[in-house]
């Protein structure tokens, strides 16, 4: 199954509460908000935003930026978050994956890499919300990540990111095919076939959409019959429902 | 009024605030009051959640012999049963008769089952009213459950293998997936409970 999800710049789109709001009832299945400013609060302020979200969305959300330590995840998750993305942190302490894992389960964990093409072949990993090299190997980095315990890899390609001209489906691909847990791909979506082409060809289990939706070029319902039309089956809603229901009861 | 039951190791709030969003009062509990519906939630390991729960199991069957509703989720609805074979052999609530096993491996596809998947609706029941067939619900589960009596399924997924992701005995309910989390679905089915 394919999940349609969006990636929610907190600086540049907006009031998020209000956006994850509406891609949810425009049929969303997943939400991710990431707070690229990458705070060293002790209580990342993407743990209020989780707060707020969980009252307003409810669809399953990930949430991900100064997510630095396991208490920091322990209050993602009691704020209503489904799933927390580590980024930096899991690189410089690598053993976080693993006890976060054992403690509240893999399926809460997502590691999130961005990645950019190497000259000579490859992926290197980069932090601090894309602003530092590491000089890790992306795919080398998806492997170790899971086998610690991630249950999610939120793979972005730095080169395409923004430039809608599809998803490194290279990228995609050598990581899906290294790794055993579910691989969301993102950067790049321009068109809805963008988004067939990275379940086809780059093997993801989920795409991820942001700029396309923010900007109103297209809607997750026009996506979603897309990608339901080239062979890939959707969950649509029905947003009737609860029109009906009030009109009944 | 919904009382939610509180047994320790269980992260609340999403069902709290689903609850908030169709206007159910609800409160929380350690111990039902045998008057109050009551959602048992739940998220973990069967043993760990019976160990807390075994000095409330009589209390609960008298509740349900009385027909004081009771809905389990996810992990709530495996406890409903007899048996559980997660990490050897539990004793459950024993709410309805049937067992609790492992998902069949079957070749591509992941355990846990995460994600939205189909409930194949095959029969009625007050909690599926207005509900649409083939509806999307959101479930994250490794281990099923198998009622003794096939009618007490109400709805059934397919992964791998079809199990039941609904399922009712007298005024009991259990879901495997996860209402609080399945979008205007899942608020259905819980605008149901509360209205039965």
């Amino acid at each position: 199954m394919v999940k349609g999800t969006q990636f929610l710049n907190l600086k540049d789109s907006g009031d998020p509460v209000e956006l994850g709001k509406k891609y949810s009832e425009e049929g969303a299945d997943e939400l991710v908000f990431l707070d690229i400013s990458a705070s060293q609060e002790v209580r990342p302020p993407v743990v209020e935003l989780a707060e707020k979200v969980a009252k307003e969305v409810f669809i399953p959300f990930t949430v991900g930026g100064g997510m630095n330590s396991a208490e920091a995840v322990r209050m993602a998750l009691l704020a209503g978050a489904d799933k927390v993305s580590l980024n930096t942190a899991a690189l410089s302490q690598p053993g976080l994956i693993s006890f976060c894992a054992e403690r509240f389960g893999s399926q809460c964990i997502v590691i999130a890499i961005d990645a950019r093409k190497r000259a000579e072949g490859g992926w290197d990993v980069f932090t601090h919300g894309g602003r530092r090299a590491t000089g890790i190997d992306a795919v080398q980095w998806a492997r170790e990540a899971t086998e610690r315990g991630a249950g999610e890899i939120l793979l972005t390609s730095m080169d395409g990111d923004g430039t809608r001209t599809g998803y490194d489906l290279d990228l995609t691909r050598a990581i899906s095919q290294a790794v055993d847990v579910p691989v969301i791909a993102s950067g790049g979506a321009g068109r809805p076939s963008d988004l067939c082409d990275a379940v086809r060809y780059g093997l993801a289990d989920a795409v991820l959409v942001a700029g396309i939706l923010h900007e109103g070029h297209y809607t997750i319902q026009e996506l979603k019959v897309a990608m339901e039309q080239d062979g890939f089956p959707m969950r649509m809603v029905s947003p009737g429902l609860s029109t009906l229901v009030r009109e009944l009861g | 009024m919904i009382a939610i039951l509180d047994y320790g190791i269980n992260n609340l709030r999403s069902l709290q605030n689903a609850l908030d969003r169709i206007d159910v009062k609800w409160e929380t509990t350690t111990e039902p009051d045998h008057e109050t519906k009551l959602i048992i939630p739940g998220v973990g390991a069967f043993g760990a959640a019976m160990e807390r729960l075994r000095p409330l199991k009589d209390s609960l069957q008298q509740m349900a012999k009385s027909g004081v509703p009771i809905m389990g989720i996810c992990l709530g609805q495996q406890l409903l049963f007899s048996r559980s074979e997660e990490f050897g052999s539990h004793e459950g609530l024993d709410l309805i008769a049937g067992t609790v096993s492992y998902i069949p491996k079957v070749a591509g596809l992941k355990i846990p089952h995460i994600g939205w998947n189909k409930l194949e609706i095959l029969r009625e029941d007050i909690i599926v009213s207005l509900v649409p067939n083939d509806s999307y619900a959101y479930f994250v589960h490794s281990l099923v459950v198998k009622p003794e009596d096939s009618s007490c399924v109400v709805a059934t997924t397919e992964y791998g293998v079809e199990f039941a992701s609904i399922v009712q005995a007298g005024h009991v309910w259990g879901c495997q997936f996860h209402p609080e989390k399945s979008g205007d679905i899942g608020l259905e089915i819980l605008r149901n409970f509360a209205n039965c």
